[in-house]
Order: structure tokens, then sequence, then C-alpha cells
């Protein structure tokens, strides 16, 4: 179920949230980057950078030049609006090697839901995904549209470290990880590309609203992108939907 | 030509901050910047840089240093240790020159945490998204992407002009003795009312688990509602005060992760991040809510007070000054000597 009245929670006095509601669920994420969208192209006073994550908005603002309620309310009255989406979203082609050493917990995954390790690749890489969130680190895009016949929780014991391009699942959520860190996630795969690289441009690879695809990748072909993506090249493939 | 900054020995945090990189939260980054923004800016007025210039921002640390090249004009405002210049006492809050050869000696503060030392015309250093604030989970500006070590040379960006009179200003007080003030939510409604209870009557302590990302504190186990303790994340703040599983608060920084799932009780309210952030592992914190129109005065007033900064400002008259110098280095070396 879904909240049809968006709620305002307050974050102290230099922020907000907008909460659509409490669950991944594709109907929020739609309302939370209409949301987006429409502050986006206003320029309020005092609005200084807006977060959108799964199912709410969070507004950041300077209380020296707004009052804060006042915002939140009238953010609030403009979230309760039926919001127009946004008109095209980018389509990345991500390339992902499954299994083995690049995914350790394929195999496992595969079990728990007692199909073959090639069946969970297919059903992770069907979908076209939506980024919903980047969050927790730098870079770090949670998709939505995960197949519901993959969901598992996370692993009781997070692991200290995993490498950066991790191709991940947790819950009915699916992870792009940028860089190195610890996670409590299932390891499907990983991917050469890189969604954070502070010396590049752009500096950040997705944004939420985009659309991913992933595209599963012999592991022959690793060595060979990865050169490609140390160079310079970028080896996920846009276009426009 | 500009001189270089040597780092000669250092022990404890150290990084370049500036006024930090807002804009990018929406892609994971959070801003960093300085822990204490009053002290910040109070060290660059003193040497007559902006507010938000890039410094040397010092947690519980003691350093040497030296300048090559050039002299250069500095300052150090906020939880301060002994300074001494080739070994004789040195107020803080006051601009002095440091002239090429000379040795500055920074001793561990004795009470609070974050210092900042700034130079005159700051820092020659490669801003990364807008700012050379030290993001060191990102590996994002400061020198290197890293934070600051024994050896270290930073370049200069400007050099000290001769006969211009040393500026002075008022301490910055630390304000450790009265509540962190907090405005309830954005998760206070999972939370029992027993719970709220324990996070607005209770006295916590300030972890060993404290550090730029985040402040983990030791007290009272705060209890969940009936929801129970995993929410499906959201954005933080700095400030947020999360509560995971075990009920012990986690006080969100200047690096702290974008987004968490644990729920947030209540926000530090931006004029008191300042307060928890020079708290010190030990030290007791407690919790006071207020309405967001008070929260909202008090970043007034706290804006107040960072304007008035560069209005207060002295020129450092011989006698009183030197003999204040001495007063204060003394005691603090004599307290908290810590090598």
């Amino acid at each position: 179920m879904t909240h049809d009245a968006p709620r305002l929670l307050a974050c102290g006095d230099t922020a907000f949230t907008i909460e659509f509601g409490v669950r991944v669920d594709p109907a929020l994420s739609a309302r939370v980057l209409a949301l987006d969208a429409a502050l986006r192209a206003r320029a309020l006073p005092g609005l200084r950078e807006t977060v959108p994550t799964y199912r709410s908005l969070t507004i950041h603002l300077d209380p020296l030049v707004v009052d804060p309620g006042e915002l939140g309310r009238t953010i609030l009255a403009l979230a309760a609006e039926p919001l127009p989406p946004p008109a095209t979203a980018r389509l990345w082609r991500i390339p992902v090697v499954y299994g083995g050493e690049f995914g350790i917990d394929l195999d496992a995954v595969a079990a728990h839901h007692g199909i073959a390790p090639e069946a969970v690749i297919e059903r992770h890489a069907a979908p076209q995904y939506r980024v919903a969130m980047i969050g927790f680190l730098p870079g770090y895009a949670y998709l939505e549209g995960l197949d519901p016949g993959l969901s598992l929780s996370r692993r009781p014991h997070p692991r200290p470290v995993t490498p950066a391009g991790t191709i991940s699942i947790g819950g009915v959520q699916a992870l792009v990880a940028s860089i190195a860190a610890p996670s409590g996630w299932h390891l499907l795969g990983r991917t050469p590309v890189r969604t954070f690289v502070p010396e590049r441009d752009p500096v950040f690879l997705l944004r939420p609203g985009d659309r991913v695809r992933f595209m599963p990748t012999p592991a022959e072909r690793w060595d060979g992108l990865a050169a490609a993506v140390e160079a310079g090249e970028s080896v996920a493939e846009l276009s426009e939907t | 030509m500009s001189g270089v900054l040597h780092l000669l020995r250092l022990s404890g945090a150290a990084s370049i901050q500036d006024g930090g990189r807002p804009g990018f939260l929406r892609d994971g980054l959070s801003a960093s910047g300085p822990m204490d923004r009053l002290a910040h800016a109070a060290a660059n007025s003193l040497v007559g840089n902006p507010p938000d210039a890039a410094a040397i921002e010092l947690g519980l640390a003691s350093a040497t240093l030296r300048v090559e090249g050039s002299p250069v004009r500095l300052a150090l405002a906020g939880a301060c240790g002994a300074l001494r210049l080739d070994g004789e006492p040195l107020a803080d809050h006051r601009a002095f020159l440091l002239r090429e050869g000379a040795e500055l000696t920074l001793g561990r503060a004795g009470a609070g945490v974050f210092a900042t030392l700034a130079v005159a015309g700051g820092f020659r250093l490669r801003p990364v998204l807008g700012s050379v604030a030290l993001h060191r989970r990102a590996a994002l500006g400061g020198l290197d992407g890293r934070p600051l070590r024994e050896g270290d040379r930073l370049p200069l960006a400007g050099s000290a002009p001769a006969g211009e009179a040393d500026l002075c200003l008022d301490p910055v007080p630390l304000e450790s003795d009265r509540p962190i003030r907090v405005v309830l939510g954005p998760q206070d409604d999972h939370f029992s009312p027993e719970g709220l209870a324990t996070f607005l009557e209770g006295t916590f302590t300030v972890s060993g688990q404290a550090d730029r990302m985040g402040y983990q504190l030791d007290g009272p186990s705060i209890a969940h509602g009936a929801d129970g303790f995993n929410i499906v994340s959201d954005a933080t703040v700095m400030g947020s005060v999360q509560v995971p599983g075990t009920g012990r608060p986690i006080v969100l920084m200047a690096d702290r992760q974008t987004t968490g799932g644990y729920p947030k009780i209540a926000t530090v309210v931006s004029a008191d991040l300042r307060r928890i952030a020079q708290r010190r592992p030990g030290e007791p914190v407690r919790f006071e809510a207020v309405d967001l129109a008070t929260a909202r005065k008090l970043a007034q007033g706290r804006a107040a007070a960072r304007d008035a900064l560069s209005r207060n400002l002295r020129p450092v008259k011989g006698a009183t000054e030197r003999l204040m110098a001495a007063n204060v280095a003394g005691a603090a070396v004599d307290a908290f000597r810590d090598d």
C-alpha cells in the first residue's frame, strides 16, 4: 500500500523530506522523480539541493533565506498534485561478467531459489531498471525493477570489503557499486564501468531516473574492457528512451 | 615566490577543509567542510582570508611545522592546544608571522576536538568538484585525496606582506556545557514512547567511534517501536541522529553516508553542529528538543556570530596580549603534555 497523501518530515532547520511511502515501489519512485524534476525546473528561493530516494525526496534549504516550515508546506502542496513524469530518460547498457570470481554469490543465490545460475543471470539481465537513487557512497546506483523471483534478504554478516564495480542484489533492490566498500548484499557479478571517477568528466556517470540494462559478458572480455576503462574509454553504451 | 608549509611532525587527525562541496548529495557525495564552521571562519578572518578559505583542520592533533621559501601569516582557532614559536609561548586566536626557518609547535588541545590552522592566502591545491575539502571515504580533495601526514609539504598560495599589524579575536567558545538541541524527526514515529523518553532524558557519552563521518554514542539503549529498526533507505543530513538495532544513536557528520536504512529519531539543529563536533570521546551528551522556529532563530544567531568575527578583529597589543599568551599556553602545556 502506498500513501495517497505525501507526508512532510522535519530534518532539522536545513532540510525536510517529502515522503511518498515507505516501500520500494515503482509508482512511488515515479512520483519522487516527477517532484524532483518539477523542483529543478523552478528556482525556489532558498532551495539548495534535492535528493531523490526510492520513496522520498529530501530538500535542503538555507534557513537564512527561507522559512523551512513555509517551504515545506509549499512543496508538500506541489507533491500532492499530479506531476508529469520526465519526458525522456537516458538508457545505459552496462557490461557485466557474472559468477566465478566476479560474482561469488551467484551459485548460492541460484541454489536458494532452486534454479540454475544461468537462470539467475537471465532474470537479472532481463529487466530495464530505473535508477531510483544514488546514495550511501558517491556513485552507488540503487535500481528498481528487480525480478521479484530473485529477491533475497541481505546476508547476516556483511563482507568487510567488496570490489569497485560490484553488481549485487539485496532484498528487492539491485545495485551498481562504484568504489570498494563493505557490503551485506549478494554479489552476482562485476562491471568494469566506473560510475564515479573524480578525475573524469563527467565525475558521476548515472543519475536518478536513468534506465539501466545489464549485458552479460564472457569473463574472457574482462581484461580488454578493464583496460579500455583504464585508458579513459567508456564501455557503457548510452542512448535515449 | 610562494612558500611551502612543511609538516615536520604530526600525530592525530589533520586534513584540508574549505567551505565544502555542496550540490552532490544526489550523487551520493556528502559535502565535507569544517566540523566547526565558526572556528574555521575565525581562523581565516584572523589572517584576512574569506571565511570558507582552505585551511588545515586538526582533530585532537599535535604538530610541528616550518615554512620554507617565504614567510607567512598564520592563526589557530577552535579547540587549541599550546602554541610555541621557536620555543616561545604564543596565544591562539591571534595572527602571527611565521618566518622562514622558524618552527611552530601545536600541542594537543586540552578541551574540545577540532581546531583550524589558517594561513594567509590559503593553499595552492587543485579543487575537485569545486572544493579542496578532503572527503576521505571518496578519496577526494585535500592533498592527493588523503588526510595530511608527517612529512607533507603544502604549497602556499600567498605570502605575508611585511609590516602589517597582527590581529586577534576573543577565543571562539566551545559551548560544551548545555544540551545539544535537536528537532525531532524525520522518523521519531519509529520509536516507542519509552524510546523517545530515553533519547530526551538520558545522558549519553561520545564513544571511541567518533570521526568526521559520525559520532557513535554510548549510553542507554533507545527502544524502537513496533515497526522495528529497518526502513527503506532515505536521505541523511549532517546532524541526523540515526538509531540502528543496537539502540545506540549515531550522529551523522560532515563526511557521512548520504542515505541510510536506520530510522532517524531527530536532527541536531545547524547551530549546534559545531557543539556536538567539539565533544570528545568520553564526554557527556544530552539532547533537548526544540521546535523548527527556535532552530531557525538559532541558525540566524549563529550566522550573526560568524558575521561579527571580522568586525571584532583588533590589533594585538603589546604587554597584555603577551602576558595572556604566556599564561594560556603555559597552563595548557602543563596539563596536557602529550609526548
